[in-house]
């Protein structure tokens, strides 16, 4: 076994720290997603311009300045209603913008961009005969969108969504930087203190990998559940 | 005896940009009846069977089905939509469509597809729809396929199981939309002879259809539209041996 020098479970830690910051950042993004795709196809302008702002701003700002943002700007801003509203209403309020909530807000945000393109592309694809069908026989809106919508634009949208995680998985490493003690800070303190980067970065880019393969696996299963009724080579 | 017409259409309009499709189509059926639509492409005929369980809006006339009216709003934009979510809902329900293609939905095996719309939309206990579905697979002899998706069966099959999921709705009246036109012609007869054991049974019925066999032996009623409007109307018999439109002549006649 390899002598991680007493960072063994420092680094352990550090891993779940990444894998509970990944999960709730994807939760995030997919409702986000889903929202978004959901406004750029509805028929309210109102909806598809924001949406489309949020898309695009989202998209085309980079990852960590928009993280630095919200962690420092955030806080400033917070801060400021905090303030505010105990003076005008005094009402004691406040939130304490730690690295953690800050990385998941700013993942889920910059994902739930990506997401909103998978997801709007995946309800297009939906055969326009499947949510007429749905129609026809007097489903509300709603029964159509869970049982016919959301059901069929899956496996359009899983292989995206599949994609979209794993580089998730990878930019939470960039939480790091404003201070979480994810697996990457933990074996960044290591590598400085005991002058040894190798011993300590490969094993984080290992678990990296490992985390990615699994859940690539898991990807393929729910792809195979996803097609279910699609005769293959067939089209 | 109006109130007993399980569904009358007045004057119906359907215009698309300023594209006048419909130019007022009349249609009051007995139960019993089975309408049958001629007519060429771009006659109107699946645009008509469109309006009348409202995937398209009709730009004026009334729909009555079974005495109750449907209820029409006009919106902000100036277009005229249904003014109550809940009364289509509920019409739709009781005038079942089978589409041209099928549309079986293709994540749902054929014994989901059949009891998925009496469980959820007409709240029927889902065993009792399963015993419905089945007896209706029996009917259209396909029940040894109800564990099947629909990719994996024949058209005939995929449309016979559409002609079951509308059964189990047991509905006032049945829409088709040209059942057969997407078919091989080896697996049309499979599908007409269905729908011909449906007319005797007397469930009412209104076919868009090519195929003139079937508008000749099996409708009570037959109407041929041209541009919009209903060119020749009335039995078979007068429609097909003695029509007094020269265009039906011409849409009849043998081309080759």
């Amino acid at each position: 076994m390899i002598d991680l020098k007493g960072y063994g479970p420092r680094l352990a830690e550090g891993a779940v720290v990444t894998i509970e910051l990944a999960l709730l950042s994807l939760l995030l993004a997919l409702v986000l997603g889903l929202l978004s795709a959901s406004a750029k196809l509805s028929r309210n302008r109102f909806a598809r311009g924001l949406a489309s702002t949020y898309t695009t701003v989202v998209r085309g700002v980079p990852d960590l300045v928009m993280m630095m943002l919200l962690y420092y700007g955030g806080q400033v801003l917070v801060n400021r209603i905090s303030d505010w509203l105990y003076e005008n209403y005094s009402i004691d309020w406040f939130v304490q913008f730690d690295p953690f909530i800050s990385g998941v807000l700013t993942i889920g945000l910059i994902f739930g961009a990506y997401m909103a393109e998978t997801f709007r592309g995946a309800f297009l694809a939906v055969e326009t005969g499947q949510i007429e069908a749905a129609r026809a026989y007097g489903f509300t809106k709603w029964h159509t969108f869970r049982r016919v919508m959301v059901p069929q634009m899956m496996r359009h949208a899983l292989p995206g969504i599949g994609n979209n995680w794993q580089v998730l998985l990878k930019t939470t490493a960039l939480v790091s930087i404003i201070g979480l003690t994810d697996m990457v800070r933990v074996a960044e303190e290591a590598a400085k203190a005991e002058r040894s980067p190798f011993l300590f970065f490969i094993p984080v880019a290992a678990v990296y990998l490992a985390l990615t393969a699994v859940s690539e696996l898991f990807i393929k299963w729910l792809d195979r559940r996803a097609n279910v009724g699609v005769v293959q080579g067939e089209g | 005896m109006a109130d007993d017409a399980p569904l009358i259409c007045r004057d119906i309009h359907k215009t698309f940009d300023q594209n006048e499709v419909l130019k007022g189509i009349s249609l009051e059926t007995r139960k019993g009846d089975v309408v049958s639509l001629i007519g060429s492409s771009g006659s109107g005929k699946s645009t008509f069977l469109r309006c009348v369980n409202l995937l398209e809006t009709p730009t004026s006339g009334d729909i009555i089905v079974h005495g109750d009216p449907i209820r029409f709003k006009t919106d902000r934009k100036g277009e005229r939509i249904p003014a109550d979510n809940k009364q289509v809902e509920l019409i739709r329900a009781r005038l079942s469509m089978v589409f041209q293609s099928f549309n079986l939905w293709s994540h749902m095996t054929v014994l989901e597809n059949v009891i998925e719309a009496p469980v959820h939309v007409l709240k029927v206990p889902k065993k009792e729809a399963i015993e419905r579905a089945e007896a209706y697979l029996h009917k259209v002899g396909i029940h040894e396929r109800k564990d099947y998706y629909p990719a994996q069966m024949s058209g005939g099959q995929q449309q016979r199981a559409a002609i079951a999921r509308a059964l189990a709705m047991e509905p006032d009246v049945m829409l088709f939309d040209e059942p057969t036109s997407a078919l091989d012609p080896e697996l049309v007869g499979e599908v007409l002879k269905v729908m011909q054991g449906l007319a005797e049974e007397g469930r009412t019925m209104i076919v868009v259809t090519h195929e003139m066999s079937f508008a000749r032996d099996v409708s009570s009623q037959v109407l041929f539209l041209h541009q919009g409007v209903i060119e020749e109307q009335g039995s078979p018999e007068k429609v097909f041996d003695n029509p007094e439109s020269e265009r039906i002549r011409q849409f009849l006649a043998p081309r080759f």
